[in-house]
């Protein structure tokens, strides 16, 4: 039997096909559900990435890149770290120190805290996926030399 | 506003540089860019007065209280070199990202990296977390490989590589000193582990968490045996990266050493029971005479004024290894002075680098009939690096002599004399060739365009002006210094 490519081979394209949705949804779970339980935004970028790259592995790297452009992953690294800081600023706006998350609602600080920390998580679940799948366009992408 | 200022210092450079990813057309980021170096050097400036006058301004993040949260805290030794730092950054950054590999159109990835770096740089400096030092440390390292492996030729890619492996080797270390540190108090607060530490300061544990760090920060700071990565590095990045780098990244690593000696552990720990000083002062000889003497070997202008570097580190690690007040205030006078030496004569190597092609010495023969202003501009810097009077250069020497002298430390102070003529071995060696050469046949003679020259004299006048007006130089420094060795703040 000839050697065929991982893009050729129709179980892993079925599969990584059906997976990918719930790879995807399950790093939101992670990210969204990290307030109340573990996870939180790191771990929800990588898994995150996980999904693009497994999408990436099979389909290869152009379908990828059409899928999600690099200009877009360029874009995400900078949101992410902006939407951190943003809200730290946000804060100082609000009288308080940066990332006072306690000045971020009226009536209760408790609130306060938790939209602080709900805002600042998805800045780093963003700056990590798109670092991640950036580090893999950057390897994937180089040609080899001769 | 004011009271947010020591976060605005740092959160100014580091927000704009995601920014100017977003933004990436070249003249709006650029000028962006320009815009954060100025408000940094403006806020720096409003931070000295406010330290000046109270003491030590803190600021806690989110309000948590010290030492539970993270505190920026600014006194009068770190105002000074948030200072420095963002002066350089500000005066160099017009130039821009010319003379380097950077293509049309990403030089906004350029800006980024600058902005990072300046920003982590000030962020180490003005910390008041150990483990926040750290990643600052990082954030500009990581910035800094960018910067470098940006040279005009691929032997840039090879000297940042060799700075990552080394550059992370020294930050490892460090951070295995901060960890062993923790270990034995429990806080990251500075100012919590100067107290904490007064209990368990005589452990193993401690001496080995000493040891770590300060390998770490010396090979931040390219002390002597550890210095092989910085002139690879500062030969061949780009002139604005190397004059930036040099006038700034070893500034912050010294004041590092000065936290971690005269703050965090006590200098009647670290001289006295551990006799630092027995290492300290040797190394600091040899690197003023190896640094010298190798500079006077190099056959290239930018190599040359790396080894002078490591020469002029010698003279700030031995002015704190003299263990007084007049020794660490003329370390701390010479960050300044020789960040404007330093970076001046960097930005001269760019104008040369620019119209001549190359920095080899070969090449820059009649340089003073071909460049006059450029020629001018590095006579007059290369004059402070020997210390004659009128130049910054003097009053470090003056500062570091008159505290040798003050511990009558004759050989010190021998020494110190006699590695100044070293330093006019070197610097003589330029003359000869820029005035008393021919140029080479059918060289061009063309001046670096204003946009160069323009930073490049700044950087020279100030290195003149603070000659003669050392009361903002030397009088901070020694009030610095007094703070630091615990007297009244």
């Amino acid at each position: 039997m000839p050697r065929r490519s991982i893009h050729e081979v129709l179980i892993l394209r079925v599969v990584s096909k059906g997976i990918f949705p719930f790879v995807l949804l399950f790093a939101l779970y992670v990210q969204f559900h990290g307030d109340f339980g573990p996870g939180g935004g790191f771990q929800a970028g990588v898994i995150f990435a996980a999904g693009w790259v497994l999408y990436g592995l099979v389909f290869g790297l152009t379908e990828l890149q059409k899928a999600l452009p690099p200009r877009w992953v360029e874009i995400g690294t900078a949101l992410g770290v902006l939407l951190y800081g943003g809200i730290g600023v946000w804060s100082m706006f609000a009288h308080g120190a940066f990332l006072d998350y306690n000045v971020l609602d009226h009536h209760s600080t408790v609130h306060g805290q938790h939209r602080g920390v709900f805002w600042v998580e998805l800045g780093v679940g963003i700056t990590v996926a798109s670092v991640m799948i950036g580090i893999f366009y950057g390897f994937a992408g180089r040609r080899r030399v001769r | 506003m004011s009271e947010h200022f020591p976060a605005l210092q740092v959160l100014l450079p580091v927000l704009t540089a995601p920014l100017c990813l977003l933004l990436r057309h070249p003249t709006l980021v650029r000028v962006l860019s320009l815009a954060v170096t100025v408000g940094c050097l403006g806020i720096s400036l409003a931070l000295m007065e406010q330290a000046r006058e109270v003491g030590t301004v803190v600021y806690e993040f989110g309000n948590w209280p010290r030492p539970l949260g993270i505190e920026y805290a600014v006194d009068t030794t770190n105002a000074f070199v948030l200072v420095i730092v963002s002066m350089i950054a500000a005066v160099v950054l017009p130039i821009g990202c010319r003379n380097s590999q950077v293509p049309e159109g990403r030089e906004y990835l350029f800006y980024s990296a600058f902005l990072l770096c300046f920003g982590g740089l000030l962020g180490v400096a003005i910390t008041g977390d150990v483990f926040n030092i750290f990643v600052f440390l990082e954030i500009s390292s990581l910035a800094t490989y960018i910067l470098i492996a940006m040279g005009r030729d691929r032997r840039a890619i090879m000297a940042a590589y060799s700075y990552l492996i080394v550059g992370t080797i020294g930050a490892t270390f460090l951070l295995i000193g901060i960890g062993l540190l923790y270990q034995m108090t429990g806080t990251l607060n500075i100012a919590d582990l100067a107290v904490r530490l007064e209990d368990v300061k005589e452990t193993r544990t401690v001496i080995v968490a000493f040891a770590f760090a300060m390998v770490g920060i010396s090979i931040k700071l390219a002390v002597l045996p550890l210095h092989h990565w910085l002139p690879n590095a500062y030969t061949h990045a780009p002139p604005v990266v190397s004059a930036f780098l040099s006038a700034t990244a070893t500034k912050v690593a010294y004041y590092l050493m000065l936290r971690f000696i005269y703050t965090i552990l006590g200098a009647g720990f670290v001289f006295d029971v551990l006799q630092f000083d027995v290492i300290l002062t040797p190394l600091s000889l040899a690197a003023m005479f190896i640094g010298s003497l190798a500079a006077i070997y190099q056959t290239d202008f930018k190599r040359l004024l790396a080894y002078s570097s490591i020469a002029q580190i010698g003279y700030m690690t031995l002015g704190l290894s003299l263990n007084s007040e007049l020794g660490a205030a003329a370390g701390i006078v010479h960050l300044f002075n020789h960040a404007l030496m330093k970076g001046g004569l960097f930005l001269v190597a760019g104008c040369v680098l620019l119209r001549v092609g190359s920095t080899a010495i070969v090449d820059m023969r009649g340089l003073g009939s071909r460049m006059p202003l450029t020629a001018s501009a590095l006579v007059i810097a290369g004059l402070g690096m020997i210390g004659v009077p009128g130049t910054v250069g003097f009053v470090s020497k003056w500062a570091l002599v008159s505290a040798a002298l003050d511990q009558q430390a004759w050989q010190i102070t021998v020494l110190i004399l006699l590695s100044s003529l070293l330093a006019l071995v070197y610097v003589w060696r330029l003359i000869e060739v820029m005035y008393l050469t021919e140029a080479p046949e059918g060289a061009e003679r063309r001046e670096a365009p204003p946009l160069y020259l323009i930073p490049t004299w700044i950087l020279v006048l100030a290195s003149v002006y603070f000659g003669f007006n050392t009361e903002s130089t030397l009088g901070v420094a020694r009030a610095a210094a007094h703070q630091l060795l615990g007297g009244a703040g």
